[in-house]
C-alpha cells in the first residue's frame, strides 16, 4: 500500500494531467499545476473516492495545495 | 439516433410532455427513469413502459425536497448507474394576476419550475463529469420569452432556465456535457386544456402552422438534444412552437 503522500500526488497528477515529478508538496493547484475551478472540483471527487470520504465544502474550498490536501486526508482518515 | 444503454433520468413523466419524452428516448434505447410524485403515479408510469416496451421504470419523486432528490438519485445508480442524461421536465402553473397572485402560487412555482432545476441537475453532475459525458434537457417554455398576462410567476421560471442553461452550458463544456433547453409553444396537454376556449383562439391564431403542438414534437426535439447528434449544440434554447414567437 503507498502512502497516503503518494497516493494524492498520484490523483492530482492524473486528474490535472501533470507528470508526478511536476507535483511538489507545496504546488498550488491553481497557480502552479494550471487547474481551473472545475478541475479543483472534479480533484475533490476524486480524493473523496480514493479515501472513501465525504469533504464537506467549506473545507473542500481551503484545500488549494498538494501538502494541505495531504493534510486533510491525514487527519481526517487516519 | 441511438441512445443504446444511457440511462435517462425525467421529471414530471407521469403525462404530457414527459410522458412523451420518456417514451421517445425509451424508443431510442435508452433505460428511461421517469418520475411522478406519487407512488400510484410511479407505478402507472412502471406500466406504461411496460407496455410501450420501454426499459425502465416509474419512481416517486418530489423535486422541491432535497432529500427526495438524494434518495431518488442513490436508488437510481444502484439500479441503473449514474443518469447520463437529465430531462427537467416537471412543471406546475398557478396563474394569476401579479396583483391578485399569492406568496405560494409565487414561490411554489419558482421551487418546481426553477429550483428543482437547480437540485436535479447539481445532483447528476458528478457522474456526468465522472463519464467526461452528459446530456442535460431543460424544458423551458415560450411565455419565458413572450411573456404572457396571468403567468408572472410561471414565465419568470421559464426565462430563468434559459439563463441557467446558457450559465451551467460554460461550466461543464470542458467536461463534454452539454445543457440545453426546449421552449415548447402551445402544446396540446392537460396544462392547456385548463386555458379557456378565450384564451386560446388569439393563441391559435398567432400560429404560423394554425394548430396546436403535441408532445410527441418536443419529445423528438428532446432526443435530437439528448443523442450524439447533437454533440455540437450547447447553451442553446430551442423554440418548437409552430412559428408562434420567432428569435
Amino acid at each position: 500500500m503507498s502512502s497516503i503522500e503518494e497516493r494524492v500526488k498520484k490523483i492530482v497528477a492524473e486528474q490535472l494531467g501533470v507528470k508526478e515529478e511536476e507535483v511538489k508538496n507545496e504546488a498550488s493547484f491553481v497557480e502552479d499545476l494550471g487547474a481551473d475551478s472545475l478541475d479543483t472540483v472534479e480533484l475533490v471527487m476524486a480524493l473523496e473516492e480514493e479515501f472513501e470520504t465525504e469533504i464537506p465544502d467549506e473545507e473542500a474550498e481551503k484545500i488549494t495545495t498538494v501538502q494541505l490536501a495531504i493534510n486533510y486526508i491525514n487527519e481526517n482518515l487516519a | 439516433m441511438s441512445l443504446e444503454a444511457k440511462v435517462a433520468l425525467v421529471t414530471g413523466a407521469s403525462r404530457g410532455i414527459g410522458a412523451a419524452i420518456a417514451a421517445e428516448l425509451g424508443k431510442s434505447g435508452a433505460k428511461v427513469v421517469g418520475t411522478a410524485t406519487s407512488e400510484k403515479g410511479a407505478a402507472a408510469i412502471s406500466a406504461r413502459f411496460a407496455e410501450e416496451g420501454v426499459e425502465g421504470e416509474g419512481m416517486v419523486l418530489n423535486v422541491t425536497d432535497a432529500d427526495s432528490v438524494a434518495a431518488l438519485l442513490k436508488t437510481v445508480q444502484e439500479k441503473y448507474g449514474a443518469p447520463q442524461i437529465l430531462v427537467n421536465n416537471a412543471g406546475i402553473t398557478k396563474d394569476n394576476l401579479l396583483m391578485r397572485m399569492s406568496d405560494d402560487e409565487w414561490f411554489d412555482v419558482i421551487n418546481t419550475n426553477l429550483s428543482a432545476v437547480y437540485r436535479l441537475s447539481k445532483a447528476v453532475l458528478r457522474g456526468m463529469m465522472k463519464a467526461r459525458w452528459g446530456r442535460i434537457v431543460n424544458i423551458s417554455s415560450v411565455v419565458g420569452q413572450m411573456g404572457n398576462a396571468g403567468q408572472t410567476n410561471y414565465s419568470a421560471t421559464k426565462a430563468g432556465v434559459m439563463g441557467f442553461t446558457r450559465s451551467l452550458a460554460k461550466e461543464v463544456g470542458s467536461r463534454n456535457i452539454t445543457v440545453n433547453a426546449v421552449a415548447p409553444g402551445f402544446i396540446d396537454t392537460d396544462m392547456t386544456r385548463e386555458l379557456t376556449d378565450e384564451q386560446k383562439a388569439p393563441m391559435l391564431a398567432a400560429i404560423p402552422l394554425a394548430r396546436l403542438g403535441q408532445p410527441e414534437e418536443i419529445a423528438k426535439t428532446v432526443k435530437f438534444l439528448s443523442s450524439d447528434d447533437a454533440s455540437y449544440v450547447t447553451g442553446e434554447t430551442i423554440h418548437v412552437n409552430g412559428g408562434m414567437y420567432m428569435c
